[in-house]
């Protein structure tokens, strides 16, 4: 045996010996150091033939690779065999609770208000406001309510304390029964055709398990040379389909009486009662769920609108009810009371914003 | 309005079930809120007979008897001291729901007697309030025939909604028109025949109105019945007003009462012979007063309508009567009043005297004008028939109110505002049976009933013939589209309240909806005060109770009172926000959209002790977060520490584009404000005013711009200064961040540090500054060149050194 075979025998025992980084890396010191065998070994290589040199070269070279191959493998084996045994000191509970975060809710109010919304954008509709505070004239008098007349007694109105109109007469302002008046802020300030949605607050004086003082409405309004109540019955139709997300919905209008629209119609929906649930769009029951019309030429004329050229529908109806229809909320007056265990109850995920693609709720 | 199903086949020659009626009434608008059908209501009780009552062997008031029924002969015991052998009575079998008290029958063993359903009184099938003993039906009533028809019980009792526009309705007259007109049967109202006086009336009436005033009451008829013996009324006419739920008086007010409802005709009746000299309508005068039938003694004035003789005011027109000139059962002669009064007034002095009373609800919607003699007429010959007595000749003063009313009436109308073809004929036939009298003319012209003042024009015709052929005939059509994909629809305002409430929810907070409304001394409160609230129009005259009182200036008041409500329910760690109106005065633009939100904060304790307290920053963020959402500018807002008094002065802040331009208010809200309100704080809050956001430049591209990410590795550098207390960290970074604009990149405060090594009156700020390198490594000098320039920018705008 020669003495490089020799040699290799015993570094690559010595590799093979090596329990930690530090002994191996001894090994590769002692070997293939500045002054390690190996290299001692090489430095003799410049005294011999080129014969010599040729074969003791190319032996020794290989010896070198093979030597730094096995402290490499070496080195890699220990490393994980350390990382190993650290690991298995690095145990957790993994069990444990995450902290909490807050979820905050969407009020059923306001993602019913964009429920409507999504439904009747797509449907061609605008969506316009107007104050709380109003004036006599665009929440009566220009809504065919004649002063004094009964039909002004079916919406209990909260006043405000008279004072000067600045036209040397007096003014007594109110918070508006309806979201009717921005039909007429509407008609006043934009030529036809129009077609707008009006959600908002609304106020009357009424406060009993089915009332409370202040509630949302939304109006529609629709005004130019064709549309008639087909339109008016077709859009409610459709309405009532996309909102309550059901393939149909049984409908009935009836006629009824409001000031401001001639012909006036109330929609009713079917439904029926199953245990504490109410279903809507079948059963043998009828809801009234919204008052609508054909807007009064009296109306019309208020707003300098001829009604021989112009017509059109306008509805109004109860978000709250709404969303107390669709969501199974049981009482009214609890959409006001900010009791947080309601609000996260009955409230929305904030991520969840209604859009006809995805559907508008889950 | 209540009417039952006998009184109106006395007008409509109908074989319609009441089913039938009851759905074309809903049809034609006529909305029906309840029937109360006996036959219905008491099916379950038939008759039986009792053929055997002995004496129970254990209890002396009981007596088992053996009843024949429907079911055969059974045994039931029975505690009526009436039960006796030979009556027929009112049998429920086991199983039966007796609802006067609320039970289900069930066999039972009564002191050891097995009792096979129930024999019932009265009040037990709630038919009146007899309680005395079992009800005993008439001797011919056979063996298991419903009970109703022996009870006399069994006409159906219809109540529906009469709407403010169809005073004819108020009648069963008006009611049957409407159903005959939809095609139910035929109008068999009998037109009243004129009573022939036989002596002149003695009773002169008058109408002594001003000029402007006439209209007030235009027509006033009467006429005088003479040795007539009134008394309790006829059964049947008895019978009828308790139907309807009236109490039956006398024959002469019951007869008023009845008219009133068969025919919307409100009359009244003197005792004539408590009528002293001529009796008027006139305006009532300052200082006269009366005794009215409800025994309250009103006072009138110059816009009321009073009937009044020589003794002064009897009663308001179309209101009330006087007691001291009513019928009693004494009365044996009577003068009947029939008269038209002005629905405006009648409507007025009906809400100054809150008198509700039946002749001012008809009054007030119109009653028919045309109606005036003929009613007195169909009075008069009731009361002949009922009392006897002999009728004076009929005396009017004054006639008919207003002129005929014709509308032009293109029948292409319908169409037009329907969307519905209907043959002329067909709408011609309706409004003839309506009562109309339609005239083919170009266009035709149509003659409107006088009962019906609710018609105006075209529209309201287009309504009877849809109403009457029924809506269901409406085509269902869909709108034209506009666009083949609709726009958006939102304005800015309406777009940014959507983002700034997802925001907040996003942040944990939960949102809610509070009353527009607050308590006064809350509202002052969070305003300028009292005085201001009341300049501003903002106290409701007539709030639904006196804690809602004012238009909250600022939804904080109904939020921190809401987070107390959730705390006193053991709900102490919350966050409320709300996004909606706040009210500064009674004009429109006095109205603003603000997103305001209030924390109640003690975090539960958590492991992993990550658990922080809300506080100022914390209200801050929601601020900078509402507002980010809804578009604002938020980088380029300022804080300034000037924020309204109902928060902390030194723990709050106003977040600023300039020092006009306030977006938000933000921090803790003051102690005495909280005790006023009974809070326990504290409460952090604030107030993001959405509607101040500038309105964003219209983007000319949606293009981005290219993104600009250097190559080349950031460098970081920290800077410690020690400026004096007052000066703000706002004002040391704005320092910092101008010092070397285009190379730094991002200014972090990590640390604010007062005491040892930090001299009184002082502070240590500490900034983490990134430099960001362009197209080339920093050298050495030029990074040491930028944290000189950034030392000498903070001295020149704060003081402030490098702390040593």
């Amino acid at each position: 045996m020669s003495d490089i075979e020799q040699l290799e025998r015993e570094t690559l025992a010595g590799v093979a010996a090596a329990e930690t980084i530090a002994a191996l890396e001894e090994v590769r010191v002692g070997a293939l150091g500045k002054k390690g065998v190996i290299s001692e070994r090489m430095k003799t290589l410049g005294k011999m033939s080129p014969e010599e040199r040729k074969t003791a070269g190319a032996a020794l070279n290989v010896l070198k690779d093979k030597v730094a191959a096995a402290i490499e493998t070496k080195k890699a084996a220990l490393e994980n065999a350390a990382l190993d045994a650290r690991l298995a000191t690095e145990k957790l509970d993994v069990t444990l609770p995450i902290a909490p975060t807050p979820k905050g809710r969407i009020h059923p109010v306001t993602q019913t208000m964009e429920e409507i919304v999504a439904i009747f954008s797509a449907m061609g509709f605008d969506v316009a406001e107007g104050p709380d505070i109003e004036d006599d004239f665009h929440n009566f008098t220009a809504l065919n309510f004649p002063p004094d007349h009964p039909a002004r007694e079916m919406h209990d109105t909260f006043f405000f304390n008279e004072k000067d109109d600045g036209e040397g007469g007096k003014k007594r302002m109110l918070l508006r029964t309806h979201t009717s008046p921005v039909q007429i802020r509407t008609m006043m300030t934009r030529k036809p055709p129009i077609r707008i949605i009006i959600p908002g607050r609304t106020f009357r004086c009424d406060s009993d398990q089915t009332h409370t003082p202040m509630f949302h409405q939304v109006e529609g309004l629709v005004i130019d040379r064709e549309t008639h109540m087909g339109h008016l019955k077709g859009t409610l139709e459709a309405f009532c389909k996309a909102f309550f997300e059901v393939d149909s919905v049984k409908t009935r209008f009836r006629p009824h009486f409001f000031p401001f629209t001639e012909p006036s119609a109330e929609m009713d929906i079917g439904y029926e009662r199953v245990g504490n649930e109410i279903r809507i769009g079948e059963g043998a029951k009828w809801m009234e769920i919204l008052g609508s019309g054909m807007v009064h030429p009296n109306v019309l004329r208020n707003c300098g609108l001829d009604p021989d050229e112009y017509q059109g529908f306008a509805f109004g109806m109860g978000i709250d009810r709404l969303a107390m229809l669709k969501y199974g909320i049981p009482d009214l007056r609890d959409f006001f009371a900010a009791d947080a265990r309601w609000l996260e109850h009955y409230g929305f995920d904030p991520l969840d914003q209604p859009n006809l693609a995805t559907g508008l709720s889950r | 309005m209540k009417f039952t199903l006998s009184w109106l086949k006395e007008h409509l020659d109908t074989s319609a079930s009441l089913d039938e009626i009851v759905e074309t009434m809903v049809a034609v608008g006529l909305e029906v809120e309840h029937v109360d059908d006996p036959a219905e209501r008491l099916k379950a009780f038939t008759i039986g007979e009792v053929l055997e009552a002995e004496k129970h062997a254990e209890a002396d008031k009981l007596r088992v008897c053996k009843v024949a029924t429907k079911d055969g002969v059974l045994q039931i015991v029975c505690g009526a001291p009436n039960a006796r052998a030979g009556i027929k009575v009112a049998y429920a079998p086991v199983g039966a729901y007796v609802p006067g008290i609320d039970v289900t029958l069930t066999k039972a063993k009564i002191r050891g007697v097995e009792s096979h359903g129930m024999m019932c009184s009265a009040r037990e099938m709630m038919l009146g309030d007899d309680h005395d003993g079992i009800i005993e039906a008439p001797a011919e009533a056979k063996v298991g025939d419903p009970i109703a028809g022996w009870l006399g019980a069994n006409d159906p009792v219809i109540e529906f909604e009469v709407t403010p526009n169809r005073p004819d309705t108020n009648g069963v007259a008006g009611v049957a028109r409407d159903l005959a007109a939809a095609g139910l049967g035929a109008l068999i109202t009998k037109k009243p025949a004129p009573v022939k006086g036989e002596f002149p009336c003695p009773q002169k009436i008058g109408l002594d109105f001003p000029e402007d005033a006439e209209e007030a009451c235009p027509v006033f008829a009467g006429r005088v019945i003479r040795g007539l013996k009134n008394g309790p009324s006829p059964k049947w006419l008895a019978d009828r007003l308790r139907a309807i739920g009236l109490r039956p008086i006398s024959t002469l007010v019951d007869v008023t009462n009845l008219l009133s409802y068969d025919r919307a005709r409100p009359l009244h009746v003197y005792d004539a012979d408590k009528l002293k000299g001529e009796i008027r309508a006139r305006l009532g005068r300052k200082g006269e007063s009366f005794l009215a039938l409800d025994n309250k003694t009103y006072e009138v004035d110059e816009t009321m309508t009073v009937i009044a003789d020589d003794n002064g005011v009897l009663g308001l027109g179309g209101v009330m009567g006087g007691e001291d000139t009513g019928c009693t059962e004494e009365t044996v002669n009577v003068f009947i009043e029939s008269a038209y009064f002005d629905p405006l007034r009648t409507a007025k002095t009906g809400r100054k005297t809150g008198i509700h009373s039946d002749a001012r609800h008809r009054f007030e919607r119109g009653v028919d004008p045309d109606f005036v003699v003929p009613g007195l007429e169909l009075a008069t010959q009731i009361i002949l028939d009922a009392c006897g007595g002999t009728p004076s000749e009929t005396l009017v003063a004054g006639a008919r109110p207003e002129p005929e009313k014709v509308v032009d009436f293109p029948p292409s109308e319908v169409k037009r505002l329907t969307g519905v073809d209907v043959p002329p004929e067909k709408s011609e036939a309706i409004l003839t049976a309506l009562g109309f009298k339609v005239s083919r003319a170009d266009p035709w012209l149509v003659d409107v009933p006088s009962w019906r003042p609710d018609i105006e024009g075209k529209a309201d015709l287009v309504e009877e013939i849809a109403r009457i052929l029924g809506f269901d005939a409406l085509p269902a059509e869909t709108l034209p589209q506009r666009s083949a994909v609709e726009m958006p629809k939102l304005t800015p305002a309406q777009a940014r309240r959507g983002a700034a409430r997802r925001a907040l929810a996003a942040r944990g907070l939960l949102e809610s909806v509070t009353w527009s409304f607050t308590e006064e001394r809350f509202a002052a409160l969070f305003s300028d005060g009292a005085d201001w609230l009341v300049a501003q129009g903002l106290i409701l005259a007539n709030p639904i109770s006196s804690d809602l009182g004012a238009m909250r200036p600022s939804m904080l008041p109904n939020l921190v009172a809401a987070l107390q409500r959730n705390a006193d329910r053991g709900r102490d760690d919350l966050a409320l926000f709300e996004v909606a109106p706040v009210y500064s005065s009674d004009r429109p633009e006095g109205q603003q959209t603000v997103a305001g939100g209030a924390r109640f904060s003690n975090p539960k304790r958590h492991w992993s002790k990550t658990e922080r307290p809300a506080d100022v920053f914390t209200v801050k963020a929601d601020a900078f977060a509402a507002l980010e959402a809804a578009g604002a500018k938020v980088e380029q807002a300022q804080t300034t520490a000037d924020a309204p008094h109902w928060y902390h002065p030194g723990r709050s802040g106003v977040l600023r584009l300039g020092p006009k331009l306030a977006l938000a208010h933000f921090g803790e809200i003051h102690p005495r404000v909280l005790k006023a309100m009974d809070v326990d704080g504290p409460v952090y809050a604030f107030e993001a005013f959405l509607d101040a956001i500038p309105a964003p430049k219209a983007k000319a591209t949606k293009t981005k711009p290219a993104l600009d990410a250097s190559e080349l590795l950031p460098v970081r550098r920290d800077f410690a200064f020690v400026v004096d207390e007052a000066i703000t960290a706002e004002a040391l970074l704005k320092a910092v961040r101008g010092a070397e604009k285009k190379l730094i990149a991002d200014v972090g405060l990590f640390d604010v540090y007062q005491g040892k090594g930090v001299v009184d009156g002082k502070k240590s700020l500490a900034v983490e500054v990134t430099l960001q390198p362009r197209g080339k490594t920093l050298t050495d000098e030029e990074i040491d060149a930028a944290g000189k320039a950034i030392v000498s920018a903070v001295e020149k705008a704060t003081g402030g050194v490098l702390r040593a």
